[in-house]
């Protein structure tokens, strides 16, 4: 699967606004997901990503282009091939 | 031909008594002559035509920002031929607005943007009426604007008015056209709108202050805010003029570096929103009441407050800097902006290590900018907040960090008016 940063995010991620990451199962949860990107991806100033076990507010999560509290909030399915999108809200003008 | 259709113009408010005396026998519409001529090229759209115009040349649209963003949503909207343009926006032209914020000109510098975005619009489309408010916009005067129009625009730059103007327009049941840009980065929306979200469905909780960029901070390509503006503009005629689907329970994200456009499916209104749920919590009745800079922890202005956190035993003016170069006294000047920053303008002789490399490597850089464990750091940065940051990180660390209170804004005023401000 696709994991995309964008709207500054990609800041945290070293600039990168694309990572491919496979999965070990056939499918995983967005919350399992962000454990992984905490783990694995995030190597600074996680506040700026995470709050609890879910992303921080003015943060929205996109799975294949939806919205994710359409798709089951953290505990939408994830599969192969899948893209999730990370989007932080923009105030500027 | 020509002359009699400019002496037609001024007279000729759609559907008034004048427009029937000047109709003309060969339509059966509200637009006359100079405005068949005028709005040809929309009116020979099909999905638009004359019952788009009439639709249009009727209502009433408000932009609330006159900056980047209002700038292209405005000039659109006045060519296009809205009935009645509202621009709200409190502030004076600056400078370093001019490369994105179109409708201002050098000229303009000094005086109030809803004034200067007024003229530039008239300038474009004499027929059209505009309401200025250059007060601003706040929960004292937001529903009674409102309520003058029938579609808003939000093109401001910052977090708690995006909260207060989509609060407004729930609670006067207006349509909120909501746009964004940042860097390279724009995002595009329509809240409010039949059984779509409001801002507040899709971001009941604020973000933490630090995630909140502005343009100032951050920086923005003109261009973007243009584009995005521009769209604005259209969604605005599309729900004034019920043309086409307008952009609702949908995002438009636009990647200015990539070059790509996003259209993503939001949610649908939710149920318990504070705001537009089914037991709304914010009502007229309080609405008035509502703090939304504390709400957001975030200030409606532009305006940086300085915060003094470094004791003043650890810090030291501008002008005390100066003295202590010009007296050769040893020392070390670290610059702790980013790069990029740092390129556009530093003080001679200083060393460049942006704050966030320190923070995540102090006692190494320690070393490489130290022999002598005395020798004074003056630490300097844009306004003198990040300087501050960067001296304890060091003093913990055992370095005679001292702060420059004030940073290069301070030393353009204190010292050199000439150093390039940015």
């Amino acid at each position: 699967m696709w994991a995309h940063s964008r709207g500054g995010l990609e800041l945290l991620f070293g600039s990168v606004k694309c990572h491919e990451v496979d999965l070990d199962s056939n499918e995983i949860t967005v919350e399992k997901l962000l454990v992984w990107i905490r783990e694995n991806l995030l190597k600074e100033r996680q506040e700026m990503f995470l709050k609890g076990k879910s992303v921080r507010p003015g943060v929205l999560v996109l799975i294949n282009d939806y919205d994710w509290e359409l798709m089951g909030h953290l505990e939408a399915p994830i599969k192969d091939k899948d893209s999730v999108v990370f989007i932080s809200t923009l105030h500027g003008g | 031909m020509l002359e009699q259709k400019l002496a037609d113009r001024d007279r000729v408010p759609v559907r008034s008594a004048a427009a029937e005396d000047l109709r003309s026998a060969y339509t059966t519409h509200g637009l006359n002559s100079y405005q068949v001529c005028r709005y040809s090229r929309q009116l020979l759209v099909p999905a638009f035509g004359i019952a788009g115009q009439e639709k249009l040349l009727s209502s009433s649209i408000l932009v609330i920002g006159c900056g980047g963003l209002g700038s292209s949503a405005a000039l659109y909207l006045a060519a296009a031929g809205v009935g009645v343009l509202g621009l709200v926006d409190r502030d004076t032209v600056e400078l370093n607005n001019l490369h994105r914020q179109i409708i201002h000109s050098e000229e303009a510098i000094g005086t109030s943007k809803v004034r200067s975005a007024a003229t530039s619009c008239r300038r474009i489309n004499s027929s059209l009426s505009i309401l200025e408010f250059p007060n601003g916009f706040s929960a004292d005067n937001a529903l009674e604007i409102v309520r003058k129009f029938d579609v808003v625009v939000d093109a401001t730059d910052n977090l708690p008015s995006r909260y207060l103007i989509s609060d407004a327009c729930v609670v006067a049941r207006k349509p909120l056209v909501s746009g964004a840009a940042l860097g390279l980065d724009g995002q595009l929306t329509v809240y409010n709108h039949k059984n779509g979200p409001c801002y507040r469905c899709l971001f009941p909780v604020p973000p933490p202050q630090s995630a909140c960029q502005r343009c100032s901070d951050s920086g923005v390509l003109g261009v973007v805010p243009g584009i995005i503006g521009s769209l604005e503009a259209l969604e605005a005629i599309k729900l004034a003029s019920g043309t086409g689907e307008p952009l609702s329970s949908r995002m438009l994200i636009f990647d200015a570096s990539l070059g790509r456009f996003q259209n993503i499916k939001l949610r649908a209104k939710n149920p318990s929103c504070v705001a537009c749920g089914d037991n709304p919590e914010i009502t007229e009745a309080n609405f008035h009441n509502m703090n939304y800079e504390a709400f957001t922890g975030v200030a409606m202005t532009d305006e940086v407050i300085r915060k003094q956190v470094v004791s003043l035993s650890n810090s030291l003016s501008c002008l005390e800097l100066r003295k202590r170069i010009e007296e050769k006294v040893p020392h070390v000047l670290l610059d702790v902006r980013d790069e990029h920053q740092y390129a556009i303008s530093a003080l001679p002789q200083s060393t460049n290590i942006p704050l966030s490399q320190l923070q995540k490597n102090s006692q190494e850089l320690r070393d490489i900018i130290l022999d002598d464990e005395k020798m004074p750091v003056f630490v300097i940065c844009r306004r003198g907040n990040s300087s501050q940051e960067a001296v304890e990180l060091l003093r913990n660390s055992g370095v005679n960090a001292l702060d420059v209170t004030g940073g290069l804004e301070a030393w353009s005023r204190e010292v050199d008016s000439k150093f390039p401000l940015y």
